[in-house]
């Protein structure tokens, strides 16, 4: 068939969503978060609540994600987007509020942030990218390096008798009351990606259904901290980091699932 | 039985040229073309438009958004 | 035998840190100054000295850790930049408060908030008067070189030692990222000795518990003690830096520091070179200020400009010495971008009343 007898409107199966905007994304070529944003896009998309949604953005890479979703949007410090997200969500309970952050912000500096709001069980959802490294400020170790992983800060290998194991702060929240839908996944083949974007639909249902804090870890690579191509990446991710993360749900409607 | 037929555009400006698309093409049809764009990426296109079926893997899994997809359905039966 | 190296003012700062004897370092990255980290991780300084190494979870922590091993004698420091050093300004209070010595670097970026990562002058109201809570002043010393940043580190000890005092190097990105040629400082040893009148490294025989606090309930004991405090920062006056350029026979006098300083270097020969008579006055240390050198000054100069990055800083101290006699004007870039030679040279010329 021609091409020319495929490509028209009504052949259309797949678009960018529009609610991403025209900016060019200033993320490393291969990197997941342009992913991650799509997704998150196109749920407030299917929902209609783009009215409705305001994201909270970190420091980190993404500490420009406002200027690639088109939703209000505000800049948190380092590792405060749970503070935000709560005085926001606290006075406006109707609106969709979620963060969007990554290792350092939510698991190095903003840990206490992070607990309390899961703790509190404020009605937001978080959105943590791990890719176990600080991307913008070059590179360095994060609380989610792996044992022996490279990075500017511990450039012989991670040495968890004296910097410390890495540490999965999904499973330790998952553990509070306050959390009710905590799950893991990633965007790096079309099975996973169109799972996340299923998990983030529930996020905001849970939402809408006022039950709880969601929390979705995406395992994401960073192929530039990494020193690798972006297809490498990924398959050093799958055979790395899904061992020490693994995929899938850990809390379900308010209950642990063990195992 | 229907069969689908599928075509891809990429944004070639926005492209930049990850390779992500083509490892995750199912009927290897992606491939990054000899010149590059105006940022210097080899962007991605078709190299085997036929085999394309509008699968969608490639636009779903690409970073930047990039991709559009169309599927068109040919020689459906009809159940009488 | 000089030992010679070229590299990044944040570099030198390492490097020095170790060759100061320095015994921890803990920090966490922000632009623009984590290679300062990034070189010490890299150096294995475990096995140069035996200095500890840490990458904290945070600022906050960063500060703590310090005030903790700070309070145990050793030689400790952090570096961070202008967000990061907000964070920080709790801690810092602490130390200030327990009278500790320790040493913290700010590269200073532009902001307020989360900004910009190119350079800035605009936390010298946060380093020299507070930017923590209470009545407390930090030594401040302001490089305007790559080598100074590796020469200061060790200066910085010295008096935060000798008064027990934290101190702070105000850098900034530009002086943080440059390439110069340094000249690096001979390896000190490790102290080992710890003075015993006040650090906790455990409650030996034959002395008096250690207890390291800043709480005092008792007003009297707190008035004593802020009076005590006082008296060491107006004592600090002992140990003013300055540098003077072309000053003995100038009519106009540019004060400025660090990168800014560098850059007014070029307009005074710029001035020079059309017959006017500029002088430039380097602060080095920016606590103590060098107040008396340009209340002297305002004696002999018809005009001050004071040139920083930022929109009027230092400018303030500036005008307290002069104290009404001569004009004082401020000059300055913001929001990370950088003053030329010629725009100070412009700006001198169409402020100076008398027609410059």
């Amino acid at each position: 068939m021609e091409l020319k007898e495929i490509i028209k409107p009504e052949n259309l199966v797949y678009r960018r969503t529009p609610l991403l905007t025209d900016a060019t994304l200033s993320y490393c070529p291969g990197c997941g978060h342009g992913t991650i944003h799509r997704l998150i896009m196109e749920v407030v998309e299917e929902m209609g609540i783009q009215e409705d949604t305001i994201g909270i953005a970190p420091v980190g890479c993404s500490v420009l994600a406002y200027d690639f979703m088109d939703i209000d949007c505000s800049q948190a410090a380092h590792g405060r987007a749970p503070a935000l997200a709560t005085g926001i969500k606290r006075l406006w309970p109707d609106k969709y509020v979620f963060t969007y952050q990554g290792d350092g912000d939510l698991a190095a500096i903003g840990t206490g942030e992070t607990i309390h709001a899961c703790n509190r069980g404020e009605n937001i959802t978080i959105f943590f990218v791990n890719n176990g490294i600080y991307g913008m400020t070059g590179g360095q170790m994060a609380p989610t390096t792996l044992d022996g992983m490279k990075s500017s800060t511990s450039p012989y290998g991670r040495n968890s008798k004296t910097m410390g194991p890495p540490y999965k702060i999904t499973e330790m929240i998952a553990r509070l009351e306050g959390t009710y839908y905590v799950t893991r996944q990633s965007v790096h083949k079309p099975g996973p990606v169109r799972k996340a974007k299923k998990a983030i639909r529930t996020a905001f249902e849970v939402q809408k259904e006022k039950k709880g804090l969601s929390f979705i870890e995406f395992v994401s690579n960073c192929n530039s901290g990494w020193k690798m191509t972006p297809n490498e990446s990924n398959i050093w991710m799958e055979e790395n980091m899904f061992p020490f993360y693994p995929m899938g749900d850990i809390k379900v409607e308010g209950k642990l699932l063990e195992g | 039985m229907a069969k689908a037929k599928g075509a891809i555009e990429v944004d070639v400006e926005r492209c930049k040229g990850c390779e992500v698309c083509m490892v995750n093409c199912p009927t290897d049809v992606i491939e990054m073309a000899g010149e590059v764009n105006g940022k210097g990426y080899h962007y991605a296109y078709m190299k085997y438009p036929e085999y394309c079926t509008g699968c969608t893997n490639c636009a779903v899994v690409c970073p930047d958004g990039v991709i559009t997809v169309y599927r068109v359905k040919q020689n459906k039966s009809i159940e009488v | 035998m000089k030992e010679l190296a070229l590299m990044k003012g944040n570099e030198a700062i390492a490097e020095a840190a170790i060759r100061a004897g320095v015994d921890g370092y803990f920090g966490y990255p922000i632009t623009p100054q984590s290679e300062v980290m990034e070189y010490l991780t890299l150096q294995k300084p475990e096995e140069r000295t035996g200095m500890i190494v840490l990458q904290a979870e945070s600022e906050v922590a960063s500060i703590n850790m310090l005030y903790g091993a700070a309070g145990t004698g050793k030689k400790v420091m952090t570096s961070s930049s202008s967000p990061g050093i907000s964070l920080m300004q709790e801690g810092i209070s602490y130390i200030a408060g327990a009278e500790l010595p320790c040493l913290i670097v700010n590269v200073v970026r532009g902001g307020p908030g989360l900004g910009t990562i190119q350079p800035s002058q605009a936390d010298y109201f946060q380093s020299t008067k507070g930017g923590g809570h209470g009545d407390y002043h930090l030594i401040v010393l302001a490089p305007a070189s790559v080598q100074e940043m590796a020469d200061f580190v060790d200066l910085a000890f010295e008096l935060a030692f000798k008064y027990r005092n934290p101190a702070l190097i105000l850098s900034d990105g530009l002086i943080g990222q440059m390439m110069e040629k340094v000249e690096l400082p001979p390896q000190k040893k490790r102290v080992t000795e710890f003075d015993q009148s006040w650090v906790i490294t455990g409650k030996h025989h034959g002395r008096e518990r250690n207890i390291i606090t800043s709480l005092n309930l008792d007003p009297d004991k707190q008035y004593e003690h802020n009076l005590k405090l006082k008296a060491k920062y107006e004592s600090m006056e002992q140990d003013v830096m300055f540098e003077k350029i072309e000053c003995d026979d100038a009519d106009f006098l540019l004060v400025a520091y660090g990168s800014s300083a560098r850059i007014c270097q070029k307009t005074v020969d710029l001035a020079r070179g059309r017959g006017k008579k500029v002088g430039l006055l380097r602060p080095q240390t920016l606590f103590p200020f060098p107040t008396a050198e340009i209340a002297r000054m305002a004696k002999k100069v018809k005009g001050m400009m004071a040139v920083e990055l930022s929109s009027g800083q230092m400018v303030e101290d500036v005008k307290l010495a002069v104290n009404g006699t001569v004009p004082v004007y401020h000059y300055g870039m913001v929001g990370g971008k950088i003053h030329s030679p010629d725009d100070v040279l412009h700006a001198m010329e169409e402020k100076y009343i008398g027609g410059y």
